[in-house]
């Protein structure tokens, strides 16, 4: 019996945890090493931010469902891998520690015949001082930070209605984040609530955000055809900025969030100050640090994963200039160039280059967002790697063929602007492909006909549809295969 | 919609009319585009 070590539960992790499991049909072993107990639908944290959910409602227990399953779990952490085993393992194996009560700080060896890495980006506050819920501004990464923003946010509302004008400032921390979409998500709900609440007025609400434009999201952006014109994301995204009485600051990396004040740099070098009462701003993302050792217990980190802490795959990674780069430089099959039982998924994987256009302050601040993975590529991602490698076990390598390129996939995705069931709205959107892929598509890089947007509150049913969808597939339930990634 | 201020950020976007707010929240309308954009991601979706 073989065994398919998973480390990292999330999104991309559980996905292929769950139709590993299915396909192996008992024959061989699925673990998966995962540190917090509860699963969580990252995309509705957002509304744990506003109070419209609970963080209950966003969560459920993971060993439950890996039980039901036979999966076998170890709530613990990976923290250093061996891919061609030590002195004491002759098989690969991954050094990992536990985090569940009772077995807390213990350390154990775990064997592995296949290995997914889907462990997800670190949350890097400290890339920027005074970044994040330890220091002054909030975050809705995670359920728990989503939890504290609402009750801080609850009592800024509450000095508004008490009269005190307030600055709410919503968007990136440093110049290298991604997940831009989320802030955006979160700077629309809070603009809901206000007007919810009655105190629209007197808040003053601020867009700051390492993109060249409003509407880049972290992929250059997109076109859409609609009311007889070509038109680029960034009007749209105005458009709603405009409409609901927003500024925005775009090309703008921030250096440093004091109480109450925050200064950033942009484009020129040039720094600016900008108070506010109220911060959320995002986290630049790096890999979660863990190390690499080979036989000998030499250290290999480097072999495995790329500077920024994610692991490298069979992406083109040498240096291109942006008129260069090709669709082909993206990942494929998501193995390790060397140890080809090594896979990594979602966040993980250290992708090859941006698909925003790099640029830089004449300072040298880089500020530009890196690439997004949103839900639907992480979940593709994971069920097409975890197939590959189930026919490799089950003796048919031949059929492990399978590609996940974000260069030939599209995403779907729905950002919430405000969470009403008859007076909510969402923006959803499709985009074909992922990256531009200007020698298919040469006047926008995507495909026009599979690339759309519009905003609704056929959006926000979706968004809701979704939560309640994921979770259900999430917990393995009957039918759970019919729900897509 | 704030108040465009001549020359200012908010000046120049499109901002949508009355019609289209309406319509962005009309039950009816948007029962129908829910439908249209559930069929869009299934397009989406059965791509890969
Ligand atoms: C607030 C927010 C809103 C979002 N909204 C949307 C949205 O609306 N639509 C969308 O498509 N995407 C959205 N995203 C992005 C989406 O959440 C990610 O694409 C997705 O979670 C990536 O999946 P993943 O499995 O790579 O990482 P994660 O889901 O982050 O999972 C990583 C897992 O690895 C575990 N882990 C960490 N360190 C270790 C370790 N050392 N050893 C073992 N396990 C470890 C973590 O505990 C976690 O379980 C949002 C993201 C955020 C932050």
């Amino acid at each position: 019996m073989q065994r398919l070590l998973i480390l990292g539960a999330g999104i991309s992790g559980h996905t292929a945890a769950l139709h590993a499991w299915k396909k192996l049909k008992g024959t061989h072993e699925v673990m998966v090493v995962s540190p917090n107990k509860n699963w969580n639908w990252i995309p509705s944290n957002i509304w744990v931010g506003v109070g419209f959910m609970e963080p209950k409602q966003v969560t459920f227990d993971l060993e439950k469902v890996y039980y039901k399953e036979g999966i076998h779990y170890r709530q613990a952490k990976a923290l250093e891998i061996y891919p061609e085993g030590n002195s004491e393992h002759k098989k690969p194996c991954v050094l990992i520690e536990y985090t569940s009560e009772g077995r807390r700080g213990q350390q154990e060896f775990v064997e592995y015949d296949y290995l997914i890495n889907s462990t997800g980006p670190k949350l890097n506050f400290n890339a920027t001082p005074g970044l994040g819920p330890e220091h002054h501004s909030y975050s809705v990464c995670t359920y728990g930070h989503a939890d504290e923003t609402w009750k801080a946010l609850q009592i800024l509302i509450n000095e508004m209605r008490h009269g005190q004008k307030k600055r709410i400032v919503i968007g990136t921390g440093h110049g290298t984040c991604t997940c831009q979409g989320a802030a955006f998500e979160y700077l629309f709900n809070v603009e809901y609530i206000l007007k919810k609440e009655g105190v629209r007025h007197m808040a003053e609400l601020y867009w700051i955000s390492n993109e060249a434009e409003l509407g880049d999201f972290g992929m250059g952006g997109m076109h859409i055809k609609m009311g007889g014109y070509v038109t680029h994301s960034k009007i749209f995204t105005e458009s709603l900025y405009a409409e609901r009485g927003i500024k925005w600051i775009t090309q703008a990396a921030v250096k440093e969030v004091r109480d109450k004040e925050l200064t950033y740099e942009d484009l020129d070098g040039v720094m600016h100050e900008l108070d506010f009462d109220f911060a959320m701003l995002l986290p630049p993302f790096s890999g979660v640090g863990l190390t690499a050792k080979n036989k000998a217990g030499a250290d290999i980190t480097s072999e495995l994963f790329a500077a920024n802490g994610f692991m490298k795959v069979d992406g083109d990674y040498t240096p291109k200039e942006y008129d260069n780069w090709s669709p082909e430089d993206w990942p494929k099959s998501y193995k390790h160039p060397k140890y080809d039982n090594v896979y990594a998924i979602g966040i993980a994987f250290a992708p090859p280059h941006s698909i925003s256009k790099p640029m830089k302050s004449k300072s040298g601040t880089p500020i530009f967002p890196t690439p997004p993975r949103t839900g639907m590529p992480s979940g593709v991602m994971a069920r097409e790697i975890a197939f590959n490698i189930c026919d490799r076990m089950l003796g048919n390598p031949e059929k492990a063929t399978r590609t996940a390129s974000m260069a030939k996939m599209g995403a779907a995705c729905i950002a919430s602007a405000g969470a009403g069931v008859l007076d909510g709205t969402a923006v959803s959107m499709t985009v074909y492909p992922i990256v531009p892929d200007f020698e298919t598509f040469e006047e926008t890089g995507r495909d026009l006909n599979f690339t759309t947007g519009e905003i609704g509150l056929a959006g926000h049913w979706i968004k809701h549809l979704l939560h309640h969808g994921f979770i259900y597939k999430a917990k393995a339930k009957p039918f759970w295969r019919l729900i897509p990634e | 919609m704030s108040k465009r201020i001549p020359y200012g950020q908010n000046y120049y976007p499109p901002v949508p009319t009355g019609f289209t707010k309406w319509k962005r929240i009309s039950k009816f309308w948007q029962f129908f585009r829910f439908m249209i954009i559930n069929l869009k991601m299934l397009r989406m979706v059965r791509k890969h």
